[in-house]
């Protein structure tokens, strides 16, 4: 990292003391900032721009600027400096905004991030910022209706004279300009809110969401809201360790309160009670710091749908629906890259090309709709395009080139399946936007990975939609403990359709070696799990034994325990942390008695009772 | 700087320090800072289909931790579970493994004359983990490079694609 040789030298003394404090907090900001400069270029409508808009299009420059100069990142300055000086004169209305300039400042942006990368130390090119700097000064002395553009440097002096719109920032901005080592003391005096509300040299996280939620939305407020603090993940991955402790503490608490037989044991189970709730919605608290908009995976689509559009030569509209839907930041980062597929996906593959699209009957312009609302403990994101969907003849024809078993008669539903097959593509030609073939089969382990689902949906002609399914977090999970030849397993809660006993009913075998039983006039696939897990308990004859139905990926299953335990939520460790991977289970837990219960792997399970 | 070059000489005075260990007639020494504790063997939770000398998994403090048991996995000792037997907690490539031996003895320093190269056979563990013999008055100590042994593909238990 370079270090700041121009670093205040007089009214910050004591701030500068601990600059490398305040270096993160700026690699922050301005990440943010440059977010919201881009979301607001994307946004703003270059035939009829609002002031507003401009003006914190303008903001986000000048916060950017003041805050590399400072910390004495000249490329950084430099650059928004000619950025600024466009947008000042285009906020004035000496020039009318147009379509070169957004792209021009949006290109801008992007030298910036990687400016910005390079200052934190991450590997990356040195950027050549002079081509973006030459067609920013050019867009700027373009209609030269006034000669002081010659000279951006003579431009800014002027500004900063006049500078009516932002009076709070202006006049710090003018001497920051001429004479650098005398801007700091200005600059504090324009945002001591921001400097002021850090707390820790982590800002990672914001907590509450609604500071954050309103720096993506619109226009990032120059002063810093009050009501929410940066607060380090690690700090509350830590916070939600303890908590998970404090659960199986409590748990083993209630257990053994349960076993005892003596006076005063009711106002204990009282207290207890008590204990269970007040630890459940403490965790609950806990978790929900973790919570971050979904906005976060949808802010960076625009941008990309946009260069997608131009590289193609097809015209994206983006909706989204639901920006505001929570999910856990472990999720969230897990989720982007397949979203990154399935958008490049749907644009590619999906939405033709405008002329396509008339001839069809349909607008000329595809549409793009993200979508993500909560359903029971999951969160849903769909995308949906309105393109020409998939086309079934193609893929069955790939599936018997590729020498997949199908049937001609399989339904659509089982076709769209096939997509999922791994190297499946039936682009025609590679294109560097998508048709390797290896995209929808990585989306699909990754979010099974995550105890997801994919399900996808498709009309010929009138687009495709693919349905992902995630558990919100995950750090905690309902769970039924069963027994199993003495060893207890948690059954995630959310795949558990229904608990039978087999009873008189038959389990019946398939050719020798499958085996099905009968529930409500279907015949589901048996898998015993004491054959599964072996155990060194006595197996229990399977007429005592229970059947729990799971249901994954649309399919039932039926898995034989020899008995239910209860039900817990449950807090989900890693067992790979320490060891391999084991087949058929997803992670493990601590139960009430400081014992491990491994957690089944369902999905896997079901599988294996498929094969 | 100062503490880094503290931290250096810390490891290279302790370095010659090893716990010692028994597995049925033979006497084995790991590095003394790749142990995190010593324990009871409590309850641990089986693992399906794994090999017989992975007991399973415990619960320490939160962390599911794997237990093996050497002597199973070397043909050595009396494998009896009692309130005698031992497991070693070991920190080994950022993960923390279980092993059940024998007995524990205690810590002996060595210096590098009294490490004497290892011949070719002799112990139930292959050469390549065994660092050297150490000869202390009477005793004969095999010096076993354990984050060697744990990670190693013998053990299996680290995934082959993380190893």
């Amino acid at each position: 990292m370079s270090q700041p040789n121009t670093s205040p030298p007089s009214q910050q003394g004591q701030q500068a003391i601990d600059m490398s404090q305040f270096f993160q907090v700026f690699f922050e900001e301005t990440g943010e900032h440059l977010s919201a400069m881009e979301s607001l270029l994307l946004a703003v409508d270059p035939a009829d721009p609002g002031d507003e808009e401009l003006n914190a299009i303008f903001r986000s420059a000048h916060s950017i600027k003041g805050g590399s100069s400072t910390f004495g990142f000249k490329d950084m300055s430099e650059l928004t400096h000619e950025a600024e000086t466009l947008l000042d004169r285009v906020r004035k209305r000496e020039l009318p905004l147009t379509i070169p300039m957004v792209d021009a400042l949006l290109e801008a942006g992007d030298v910036l991030r990687a400016q910005l990368a390079r200052h934190k130390g991450e590997a990356g090119d040195e950027v050549d910022a002079a081509p973006v700097v030459a067609r920013l000064n050019s867009l700027t002395r373009e209609p030269a209706q006034a000669p002081v553009a010659v000279d951006t440097d003579t431009g800014w002096g002027l500004f900063a004279d006049e500078a009516p719109a932002a009076p709070a920032a202006d006049p710090g901005y003018g001497f920051f300009d001429a004479e650098p080592m005398s801007a700091p003391p200005a600059k504090p005096a324009a945002q001591p809110p921001e400097w002021g509300r850090r707390t820790t040299d982590h800002p990672d996280v914001i907590v509450a969401a609604a500071g954050r939620r309103g720096n993506d939305k619109q226009v990032v407020s120059p002063n810093g809201d009050s009501s929410s603090i940066r607060v380090g993940v690690d700090k509350v991955d830590q916070l939600i360790n303890l908590v998970g402790e404090l659960v199986i503490t409590q748990a083993m608490l209630a257990q053994r309160a349960g076993r005892l037989e003596a006076e005063g044991v009711s106002e204990l189970s009282v207290g207890m009670a008590d204990l269970e709730r007040n630890t459940r919605d403490l965790q609950e608290a806990v978790m929900s710091i973790r919570m971050m908009p979904m906005s976060f995976v949808f802010n960076r689509f625009p941008r990309m749908l946009r260069d997608l559009a131009a590289k193609l030569g097809k015209q994206v509209e983006l909706k989204t629906v639901g920006d505001q839907t929570e999910l856990d930041k472990g999720v969230i980062e897990k989720i982007t890259d397949p979203m990154n597929h399935l958008v490049r996906n749907s644009v590619d593959h999906g939405i033709e090309m405008p002329e396509a699209r008339l001839a069809a009957g349909k607008p000329a312009h595809g549409t793009l709709t993200l979508r993500a609302y909560h359903q029971g403990g999951n969160i849903v994101i769909e995308v949906a395009d309105d393109g020409k969907g998939l086309d079934r003849d193609r893929i069955l024809a790939k599936a018997v080139e590729r020498g997949l078993p199908v049937a001609p008669d399989i339904s659509d539903q089982e076709v769209w399946q096939l997509i999922f097959e791994p190297g499946f593509s039936t682009a025609d030609k590679v294109t560097d936007v998508s048709g390797r073939g290896v995209g929808m089969d990585v989306v699909k382990k990754n979010i099974l990975a995550l105890g997801g689902s994919v399900e996808l949906d498709s009309s010929t002609g009138h687009g495709t939609r693919v349905v992902v399914r995630l558990p919100l977090t995950l750090a905690i999970m309902d769970g039924m403990s069963v027994a199993v030849r003495g060893d207890t397993y948690i059954v995630p809660l959310a795949s558990v359709v229904e608990l039978l006993h087999p009873g008189s009913r038959d389990i019946k075998t398939v050719s020798g070696q499958g085996r099905v039983v009968e529930v409500r006039s279907e015949y589901l696939p048996v898998v015993s799990l004491s054959e599964v897990f072996g155990g060194h308990g006595k197996a229990i004859a399977e007429k005592d034994s229970i059947m729990v139905i799971v249901e994954v990926e649309g399919a039932k299953t039926a898995l034989l325990v020899d008995e239910l335990v209860g039900q817990h939520q449950v807090v989900v460790k890693s067992i790979e942390a320490n060891y391999r991977r084991i087949q058929g289970v997803s992670g493990a837990t601590i139960m009430g008695d400081g014992t491990v219960a491994l957690i089944m792997d369902v999905a896997a399970l079901v599988r294996l009772a498929r094969h | 700087m100062g503490q880094m070059e503290d931290i250096g000489s810390r490891i290279e005075t302790h370095q010659n320090e090893f716990l010692t260990f028994t597995l049925g007639a033979e006497e084995y020494g790991i590095d003394i800072l790749k142990v995190k504790e010593i324990r009871g063997y409590d309850a641990v939770t089986r693992i399906a289909n794994s090999p017989e000398y992975i007991k399973g998994v415990i619960n320490l403090r939160g962390t599911i931790v794997p237990i093996v048991d050497m002597r199973i996995k070397f043909n050595l000792g009396n494998v009896e579970y009692n309130q005698f037997t031992v497991v070693i907690i070991l920190n080994v490539a950022g993960r923390m493994v279980g092993m059940v031996v024998d007995s524990v003895s205690d810590v002996i320093t060595l210096g590098p004359e009294q490490v004497k190269p290892a011949p070719e056979f002799g112990a139930a563990l292959d050469t390549q983990y065994i660092i050297g013999l150490g000869a202390v008055e009477e005793r004969m100590l095999i010096l076993v490079d354990i984050e060697k042994l744990m990670t190693g593909r013998d053990m299996d238990l680290v995934d082959a694609q993380a190893a």
